[in-house]
Order: C-alpha cells, then sequence, then structure tokens
C-alpha cells in the first residue's frame, strides 16, 4: 500500500508543484494543500486521478501550533489505499472551502465539524449544527473547552488511582448537575432556537396548476416506533408525495469523541462496543487494526481467524436481525423479527461464551483478542456455521424473497443511482445494493481477508428489495468464510507480547477501516506519545448513508419512507456517536 | 386466582370456602394491576436491544402480561427508559412522562438511565433520567441481560403490589402536576432551577457592587 501512495505522491506533486506539498511529519502521511487551492486539488483528484469516493472528512484542533488541520480521505472506488488530503488554517477564525458542492457526501461530515470543531466551511449548503443544537455554548471538541464534569485533561484520573477518592461528579458542579452556562446568563431572557431556520432550509415545489393543495411539513420522530432508535425526519408532504426530507440526529449524541480524546487507547475498546451496538465485535475490529497500524504490531495467526471469525458472525447477526426489522417496517409486526432474533441468540450464546457479555464484547486487544476460544464452543460454532444458519437463511429466503407484498413494497421503492451513491459516499449494502462492487475486504483488504475465497455480492436496481437481496448474499458469504475459517483456525497464541494495560503508541496518525456490517467503519487516531490519544473520529458508515436518505425519498410515498430508512438500516449509536 | 389474593383477613364460613372471594380493593386493584402493565414502546439506546430480546420467544415477557407494547403514551402505563438520555432528548422524555396517564411508572434500565453510566462525564449526557422524572425501579448493566430485565419487572410488580389506594399520589384530592419541561439554552435549563442558575451566573463584580439594587430591584 506504501508504494502505492508513493506512486501517487509523485503524480501529485509533479502536477501541482507549487501548491501541494508532502506531509513530512513523522508519522504522517498524506499532502498538505493551502485552503484557498482545496478546491482545484479536489477537483484534478476526482476528473483526473479518478479518487471519486470521499470516505471521510474531520477536523483536528492542533491546540500547541494554534492550528486547525481538516483531514480527508480519498479513495478510487475500483480499490486501492487512500489518499490522504489536509488544509491547515487558523484556529481563531478557522475557514476552509466546503467541498460539498464537488462531493454531495461531505455535507453532513462538514457540518459534525463545524458543530464539534467550529471549523466555518465556506459555501456549504446547509451548515447548521448537526450533533448538537443551534444554540450550544461553544464547540466542545476544541482542546480547551471543558465540559461541565471537567475533572482532568486525561485519564486515569489521579483523584481514582492510585489512590481512589471517589466523590460524585454533581458535588463539585455549582449547579449540581451537568450543565455550564456562560457567565453573566439570564435564563429568562433566552429565547430558545425554533426550527425556523430549518423548515427554511427545506424544498417546496411550485405548483401552477389549478388544484389548491397545500404542502406540509411533518415531522416523524424523536419518538416513533419506526425510526430505529431517537431519529428526527422532518418531511414535507403533498398529499401523500414526500418533496422534500431532512433527517435530524443528535438525539443520542454521547461525546464519543471527547471521552475518548480524555480514556487512555485502551479504555476506548468498551467505547466501540456502544458505537454500533447490534454488532460491537466488528468496531473492535477497526479501532483495534487503527492503533495496531500506528503500533507497529501484528497479530498471531490463531488470532486473526478468530478475529474474521467473529466479525464475519457478526455480519450474518447484523444483516439477519435487519431483514427482521425491515419486515417490521413493512407492516409485518413483530413475528418475522422472532425468527430473526432467534438466531441472533444463537450467535449471542457464542459472543457470551467466549467474552463473558452478550452484546458489548470488548473481545479485541492490541496485537490479539482477550481470550481464547473453549473447545465446546468451537463445536459449537461448528454446528452453528455449518447446519443450523446456512438452513434458516434457506428457510428465510424461502418465505420473504417472493412474497408478494415485499415485492409490490420494495420493488423500484427507494432506487439510488450508482453515480449518485458513490457522490454521496454510501457504503455497505446500500452502495453494493446500487452497482458499485466496492468492499474494504476486497478493495483494500486487511486482516487475513485476502486468503479466503469469496465473492461480493452486487445488485443493480438500487432499490429496497435488492439492498434486502444484497444482506441475504451477504449472509451467505459470510457463512462460506466462516467454513473455511473453522476448516483451517490453526492452534497458537492469541496475543502478540504480553497483555498490557498501558501501550506505548508512537506519534503519529492512522486511519483503520474495515467493512463493517453497515458498511466502511474508520477510526482516525491521532496520538502525540502520550497514553491517550490526541485526536479520536469514527467514520461512522450509517451516519454518512443517511446523507442519501433524502435523495431515495424524494417523490416516494410517506409510506414508504419508514421502509426506505429500514433498508439502510441505521443504528442511532453510531449515527450520533 | 392468586392466594394471597383471597385472604382479606375476614373469615369465611366453612361452607363457602371455595365458591367465595373476600378481598380487599387494594388487592384486587393491585393485582389486576401488576399483571397487565403496558409498557410504551421506546427505546433510547443499547439497552433497546436487549429489550427487544426479552420482548422476543426466548424470554417472553408476556409471561408476565405485558406483551402490549404501546408506542403511543396515551395508552402505556410503564416507561422503560431504555439507554443514555441526552439533553437533546430529555425534553421529549419529560414530555412523554406527562402525556401517560396515571397510574405511571418508570423503570430506569440500565447504568445510563440510572446514572450517566460510562458516558456520565460527556457533556451532552444526563446524568441519570431521575433527575427529571421518578424512576420506580433501577436496573444495572450495560445492558441488563434480559433475565435482569424480567427481575425489574418482577420488582416492579411486588413494589405495586405494596401499593395502597389511600396512599398512591395519583388518587389525591388535587390533581398532580405536570413535570416542566426543561429548556435548550447554552446548555440544558431546568426551569425549577432558574433561581440557581442566575445566582452562579451573575458576574462577580456585578454581585459585590449592586447587591442592594438587586434587593430594590424584588420590591
Amino acid at each position: 500500500m506504501n508504494e502505492q501512495i508513493e506512486l501517487q505522491a509523485s503524480s501529485l506533486t509533479d502536477k501541482f508543484p507549487e501548491i501541494v506539498s508532502l506531509d513530512t511529519r513523522t508519522g504522517y502521511t498524506g499532502f498538505l494543500v493551502m485552503p484557498e487551492n482545496l478546491i482545484t486539488v479536489a477537483q484534478t483528484l476526482r476528473d483526473e486521478f479518478g479518487y471519486d469516493y470521499l470516505s471521510s472528512v474531520t477536523g483536528v484542533d492542533y491546540l500547541p501550533e494554534n492550528k486547525m488541520e481538516v483531514v480527508y480521505h480519498f479513495y478510487r472506488t475500483t480499490g486501492g489505499g487512500a489518499l490522504v488530503l489536509k488544509t491547515q488554517v487558523d484556529r481563531e477564525n478557522p475557514v476552509v472551502p466546503s467541498l460539498t458542492p464537488l462531493y454531495p457526501g461531505a455535507e453532513f461530515q462538514e457540518r459534525e465539524a463545524w458543530d464539534l470543531l467550529g471549523i466555518r466551511f465556506a459555501n456549504h449548503p446547509d451548515l447548521r449544527r448537526i450533533l448538537t443544537w443551534e444554540g450550544f455554548y461553544g464547540h466542545p471538541l476544541r482542546k480547551d473547552w471543558k465540559e461541565p464534569f471537567f475533572e482532568e485533561e486525561t485519564k486515569p484520573f489521579k483523584s481514582r488511582w492510585p489512590e481512589g477518592h471517589v466523590y460524585r461528579a454533581e458535588d463539585k458542579n455549582p449547579f449540581h448537575d451537568n450543565v455550564q452556562y456562560p457567565p453573566g446568563f439570564d435564563p429568562e431572557q433566552w429565547s430558545p432556537e425554533t426550527d425556523e431556520l430549518l423548515y427554511a432550509g427545506l424544498k417546496r415545489v411550485d405548483k401552477s396548476d389549478d388544484f389548491l393543495t397545500e404542502q406540509v411539513v411533518v415531522n416523524l420522530g424523536p419518538q416513533h416506533p419506526s425510526t430505529h432508535g431517537v431519529f428526527r425526519m422532518v418531511v414535507v408532504l403533498d398529499g401523500e408525495t414526500v418533496v422534500d426530507l431532512k433527517p435530524i440526529m443528535g438525539y443520542l449524541h454521547r461525546n464519543h469523541e471527547k471521552i475518548g480524546e480524555r480514556n487512555t487507547f485502551l479504555q476506548n475498546m468498551p467505547f466501540t462496543d456502544r458505537l454500533d451496538y447490534v454488532c460491537s465485535m466488528s468496531n473492535n475490529f477497526g479501532y483495534a487494526l487503527a492503533v495496531e497500524k500506528l503500533m507497529g504490531i501484528q497479530p498471531p495467526e490463531r488470532a486473526e481467524y478468530i478475529r474474521v471469525m467473529m466479525a464475519e458472525l457478526t455480519r450474518f447477526l447484523n444483516h439477519i436481525f435487519s431483514i427482521g426489522f425491515l419486515l417490521n417496517d413493512l407492516g409485518a409486526f413483530f413475528t418475522p423479527m422472532l425468527y430473526a432474533l432467534e438466531e441472533r441468540e444463537l450467535i449471542l450464546d457464542v459472543f457470551e461464551a467466549v467474552s463473558g457479555s452478550r452484546m458489548m464484547c470488548n473481545y479485541f486487544r492490541f496485537g490479539g483478542v482477550a481470550r481464547d476460544i473453549p473447545d465446546e464452543v468451537m463445536e459449537k460454532i461448528r454446528k452453528l456455521v455449518l447446519e443450523r444458519l446456512p438452513r434458516k437463511l434457506d428457510e428465510m429466503d424461502y418465505f420473504i424473497t417472493n412474497n408478494e407484498i415485499v415485492r409490490g413494497r420494495c420493488e423500484g421503492v427507494g432506487v439510488l443511482t450508482a453515480e449518485r451513491a458513490i457522490a454521496l459516499s454510501a457504503s455497505g449494502p446500500v452502495l453494493r445494493a446500487s452497482g458499485v462492487a466496492y468492499d474494504v475486504r476486497r478493495a483494500d483488504p486487511y486482516s487475513i481477508y485476502d486468503r479466503f475465497e469469496f465473492d461480493i455480492p452486487v445488485r443493480y436496481n438500487g432499490d429496497i428489495y435488492d439492498r434486502y437481496l444484497l444482506r441475504l448474499d451477504e449472509m451467505r458469504q459470510s457463512l462460506r468464510i466462516l467454513q473455511q475459517v473453522m476448516r483451517d483456525i490453526p492452534e497458537g497464541p492469541i496475543m502478540s507480547g504480553k497483555p498490557q494495560y498501558q501501550v506505548r503508541v508512537p506519534a503519529g496518525e492512522s486511519y483503520g477501516r474495515v467493512e463493517g456490517p453497515k458498511g466502511e467503519l474508520g477510526f482516525y487516531v491521532v496520538s502525540n506519545g502520550k497514553p491517550n490519544p490526541w485526536r479520536y473520529h469514527v467514520r461512522a458508515p450509517t451516519f454518512i448513508n443517511l446523507t442519501s436518505l433524502a435523495e431515495m425519498c424524494r417523490g416516494q410515498k410517506i409510506a414508504d419512507v419508514v421502509t426506505i430508512l429500514g433498508s439502510i438500516d441505521i443504528v442511532l449509536g453510531e449515527v450520533d456517536r | 386466582m392468586d392466594e394471597s389474593l383471597n385472604s382479606a383477613g375476614y373469615e369465611i364460613p366453612p361452607e363457602m370456602q371455595g365458591q367465595v372471594a373476600v378481598t380487599t380493593l387494594d388487592k384486587i386493584y393491585n393485582w389486576s394491576r401488576k399483571n397487565s402493565l403496558w409498557p410504551m414502546m421506546f427505546g433510547l439506546a443499547c439497552c433497546a436491544i436487549e429489550m427487544i430480546g426479552t420482548a422476543a420467544s426466548r424470554f417472553d415477557f408476556s409471561r408476565f402480561g405485558m406483551e402490549v407494547m404501546r408506542p403511543s403514551p396515551r395508552q402505556a402505563d410503564l416507561m422503560i427508559v431504555s439507554g443514555t438520555v441526552t439533553k437533546k432528548m430529555i425534553p421529549q422524555i419529560v414530555r412523554l412522562y406527562n402525556q401517560m396517564p396515571e397510574p405511571r411508572y418508570v423503570i430506569a434500565m440500565g447504568a445510563c438511565a440510572s446514572g450517566g453510566g460510562p458516558f456520565k462525564e460527556g457533556y451532552t449526557v444526563v446524568a441519570g433520567v431521575d433527575k427529571f422524572i421518578p424512576v420506580d425501579v433501577y436496573i444495572p448493566g450495560c445492558p441488563p441481560t434480559p433475565q435482569a430485565l424480567l427481575h425489574g419487572f418482577i420488582t416492579l410488580m411486588k413494589k405495586i403490589e405494596k401499593q395502597s389506594l389511600r396512599s398512591v399520589p395519583w388518587y389525591q384530592k388535587k390533581p398532580g402536576e405536570p413535570i416542566p419541561i426543561p429548556v435548550l439554552g447554552p446548555d440544558l435549563m431546568d426551569p425549577r432551577k432558574f433561581d440557581l442558575i442566575k445566582q452562579v451566573c451573575k458576574p462577580i463584580e456585578v454581585q459585590a457592587n449592586e447587591q442592594p439594587e438587586g434587593e430594590t430591584g424584588h420590591e
């Protein structure tokens, strides 16, 4: 991969000798560009170099250098490693041109960077706060911003360790609660932000016919039985047809990144479980990869096999769960779900046996996994993988695939074309159901995925039905990989070196990405050599997949919006982090 | 029928035993109420997945009479706060609680709902839903296993069994006051704490110099 980056390096710096320079800091890769030249370079990257997929946009606050850095990760959908582009701006007034006109998939990520870091993106179509609310005091991910329950910059806190004088955080706060206000603030003078700005951003259609119809704004959520958690959609309706839609998130924003930057590297592992809480094992995988890349270590053979096994079991679990939910959304209330949950419980039993917890496994470690798999559990997995799960999958296929209602409601609904899917940075089943054969396991292989024989399923219609079929196909391929793992898994150690509580991570940056069940899950970690990460960012696949929700819903009926959302398969823990 | 239900402390003549049930209003009322709790279909975060798991066939909480999950607060009498409560979500949660008809019960499921859990230090996390709405049963765990959730339900049933119509808040003479809905300002603002906020936020020099003026303002 490094050679490939070198290759790109020469051609990009040849093309722009004046404005693009190599990032020469130790442990860093990629290119630096001035903000005023960003658009030119990005346009060339997209049109001439073929980097059509903007995967991740994030900011880093380099407080000691008084700089803000925006980091872009570009990929080719034909495969290969990342091209990392960075631009640095002043901390006091950070303004960067928005890449949303070129890569519409940057929209939410730029809004997130504005919300959490205060980086302003010029020409962004809708630069509002996304995870907190309008009117929130400050930009929380800035290094000099302190939360109300602030205790120390980094963990372990001296009050807890080694002596351990525990106190309640509420007792130290003047309001006896997790709140803080600017000095001189008067709550009675405060007028809460209304949704007017939001409603003004919604499109309406001009109708010149004689019918007097009114376009109605409808709020779905945050408490709605079908929004898969606390998610809100504002929909403009013309009759029953959706004119425009805006997703509103942040109702489960639990400050994953801020807490992650206070934690030590290993302390973040259990937090990653709670990102996408349906498939905690794949989250562990991505984070472990990112930190291992920085540390330069490699897990032993057996651990690699165990990792792949867990990741593929998770994929199966997630897909069967999401198909159950999809039928729930279609109106087949809970009965298909029971079939899905039955299989899920069996896989959860395996997770509980190896990690001690059903859902929050916390199983991966840097350089291996936490525990070995006992023989009887291995036997259980073998039975599941070889007998039970393939049978149940066929059963599900038989019941659902040709069901008249499923076909009637899913075929041709919520269509996303391949070009738009790439432009909107969709990933995972959403991208592949639109006809783009892009899977990180093949495009940029990690761990030992290059050893297995499996196909990347692709479907071409880009509608809900194809997303459903694709998930079925992927489960079949997962089982195929699992069967190979069961055949080949060697004996041996499961950890390289001694298990450590505190790991030494050299300074530098790394981006570890895996093909999670929902899409490309990336972890961008910046270390400055201390026990805690300086920056810890999660590229959450469902958060970015939601960018394409409006596109899929326009022109559809309101009843289909719920199903389209179900077919994207979001988990709010990951959307809001 | 439950054995304990039919022991009101009255002597039943031997010839009528087995045909007549004598009980108190409290007992029959609590008995019927505890066996038909309708939870609200309301999931916040990770714990909601375990709640679904509890509703499914393996653990099946319909054995306890609570399979009827209602998406509308108007038809529910048990709110399971299943997950991290954030500042952006708490106004809606309080509103939902206010919309539930009495008698109503609240279960704080998991560490986050009980006290903030692993995310307590976060800047948009409410450190426990009991800062705003009264909680009947706390269930520890992150997330609690379905068994733990079932245990929480049974604990709530036991609690309901012991209630008396005379002392429960929802049969008093006056109707209960709704809980004031928090406001999103620079940070979350609890209307019950406006005075405290004003007092703490007052700039220090103003506090020192203009104390008398503040008093005249009061008059």
